[in-house]
């Protein structure tokens, strides 16, 4: 039997049903231990939005149980929001206040009083390098600002369990990459965090624990090494010296040109890549540079959707 | 966490979110003072001096003052009506729209802190549009306050009244449109009906009778009671009509936030 204290979230038979029949979340059962940085990852309109949007009070589920640090959900609403952050998909604060003013208002909501509401939104917004924009008008910021003074909103009350809904999309590389080092950096200091993300590299770098849902139901469920090690295939992108028009045959291995001078090779896990370059040489073919394809993860989840909807 | 610190916890996210809630609230309204405090205050002094001071002399007296003392409680309640509803339903319907009435519904704020916290926002600024065009009617005539309870109570009660209709218009409210129709098309000409310019001892009967359902004629008579010491109706009346709609209009709002009607999924 699982020990509730130790779990961050506990959603069991969790539905949701739009109008008469559109099922937008199954009967999910998912649990996330307290401390974990853990990865919620589906294709688009899978079910994410719903599940967090249950998990943090702006959807009504037609079934089921929630419950974030053994606070049940329908008994003890309040108590459950205390212990949430939530970083929306959707830019939703107000754009006709000061970026410190929004941050502050916020804290205030969570019954943080003004002078202690100042001096937290103040130390998040310069976590999140905002400190120069804080008497700026939240719709005068960039689209990255904006993203990043939402995840200082989510982190200004010192959440115990922190949603991140796509909180990276639309930034930069060097931005997405602090924020980066900043959720890790949360994580480690005990905060448990929940991601969906398109960026998969992201989940695989970040997360620990991974549910893959699709069609509203969780398709799988894991530690992320272990459904790492289901993927029997390794690719590799080999950098050619000379423009290639044909591939040769190589038995297997499955080779694919990505552009004339760039070859991606499927190789089975537990095969060794002699052959590989053996059968390259004897067509003539140079290989300059090779690396592995750091994401791994975007092709068990073709894999794992794919099948759903043969399954479908 | 013990039993004890619980409730503790409770009280005091309930006191700071209100007061945050109220404080963001003036703030708002302050901040654009020509849309909110002005206008209000250039058509009232418009009122008083046509209909007050150029028609009015014409006019004579009514309910035995002069016609200008006669409408200035009116006039004064009039804003308040304008103001509690238009503050409020412009406010929370901007929340609703910006969609950060999601901030409020992921935080441990109870409904009905969300509720006093936008319609004390509405009684505060019907409290200082309401001043200041007392201010301005004092310039036109030497008016005082004859019953100070009588007066507060009415304002008190028809600002939050018309604060709640504004919260409950704003959660129905899609588009910027659906504000606009209840003030234009029902509270503009309840009010103007409501005996502001007029004794309803005026009218013929039928329209004496007729007029008694308009629930604005009891208010706008009662804050007269208050104001100048005349009313065409029992002030008893007024007050229980006034908190029974307080009452009603709050478990309404109420109700809606906690079924999340027209703003959860």
């Amino acid at each position: 039997m699982t020990d509730k204290t130790k779990q961050a979230l506990i959603l069991e038979g969790v539905t949701k049903i739009y109008g008469k029949n559109i099922k937008a979340v199954q009967n999910i059962d998912l649990e996330v231990e307290a401390g974990d940085f853990f990865a919620l990852l589906g294709p688009n309109g899978a079910g994410k939005s719903t599940t967090i949007g249950i998990i943090s009070s702006l959807v009504t589920k037609t079934a089921g149980k929630v419950s974030v640090f053994g606070y049940d959900l329908d008994k003890q609403k309040n108590a459950v929001k205390s212990c949430l952050g939530l970083v929306p998909q959707e830019i939703n604060f107000n754009q006709f206040e000061k970026s410190l003013d929004v941050l502050t208002f916020h804290a205030g909501y969570h019954g943080i009083p003004h002078k202690e509401a100042r001096e937290r939104a103040e130390h998040c917004l310069q976590q999140l390098q905002l400190w120069d924009k804080r008497n700026t008008i939240t719709r005068h910021l960039s689209g990255g600002m904006k993203r990043r003074l939402m995840i200082a909103r989510a982190l200004v009350h010192s959440p115990k369990l922190l949603i991140l809904d796509e909180p990276t999309a639309g930034v930069d590389i060097e931005v997405r990459r602090s924020m980066w080092e900043l959720f890790q950096n949360i994580n480690e200091q005990g905060t448990t965090i929940i991601l969906t993300t398109h960026y998969l590299e992201e989940a695989e770098s970040m997360c620990r624990n991974i549910a893959i849902i699709n069609h509203g139901k969780i398709v799988e469920h894991s530690n992320m090494a272990n459904l790492l090690n289901k993927l029997e295939i390794d690719s590799f992108i080999l950098d050619l010296h000379d423009s290639v028009e044909r591939l040769p045959e190589i038995p297997g291995y499955n080779l694919i040109l990505s552009d004339s001078k760039t070859l991606i090779a499927a190789v089975p896990r537990g095969s060794g890549l002699n052959e590989l370059f053996s059968g390259l040489t004897e067509a003539g073919i140079q290989v300059r540079s090779m690396k592995n394809k750091t994401n791994r993860l975007e092709q068990l989840f073709l894999n794992l959707v794919d099948s759903e909807q043969t399954h479908v | 966490m013990s039993k004890k610190s619980k409730p503790d916890t409770q009280r005091k996210i309930v006191r700071v979110a209100f007061t945050t809630i109220l404080y963001k609230e003036i703030r708002r309204f302050l901040r654009i003072w020509p849309q909110t405090i002005l206008p209000p205050a250039i058509t009232t002094s418009l009122y008083f001096l046509i209909f007050g001071k150029l028609i009015g002399n014409r006019i004579g007296t009514m309910g035995g003052l002069p016609y200008m003392d006669f409408i200035v409680p009116g006039v004064v309640l009039m804003s308040v009506i304008t103001s509690a509803y238009a503050n409020v339903v412009s406010s929370f319907f901007s929340t609703k729209f910006q969609r950060n009435i999601e901030e409020l519904i992921v935080s441990p704020v109870p409904n009905w802190v969300i509720i006093t916290g936008f319609c004390g926002g509405g009684v505060v600024r019907s409290a200082i549009v309401s001043t200041v065009i007392f201010l301005i009617a004092r310039l036109f005539t030497q008016i005082t306050i004859q019953h100070w309870g009588i007066t507060i109570s009415v304002f008190l009660l028809t600002a939050m009244t018309f604060s709640l209709a504004g919260f409950i218009n704003a959660t129905f409210a899609r588009s910027f449109d659906d504000i606009a129709i209840i003030p234009n098309f029902v509270l503009t000409p309840l009010t103007y009906l409501g005996g502001v310019f007029y004794s309803i001892q005026m009218l013929p009967e039928i329209w004496q009778k007729v007029s008694l359902a308009n629930p604005i004629l009891y208010m706008v008579n009662a804050f007269r009671y208050g104001v100048i010491g005349t009313s065409d109706i029992d002030i008893r009346v007024t007050l229980m009509l006034l908190t029974g709609l307080v009452v009603v209009l709050f478990c309404f709002s109420l109700w809606l936030l906690h079924k999340g009607i027209g703003i959860r999924t």
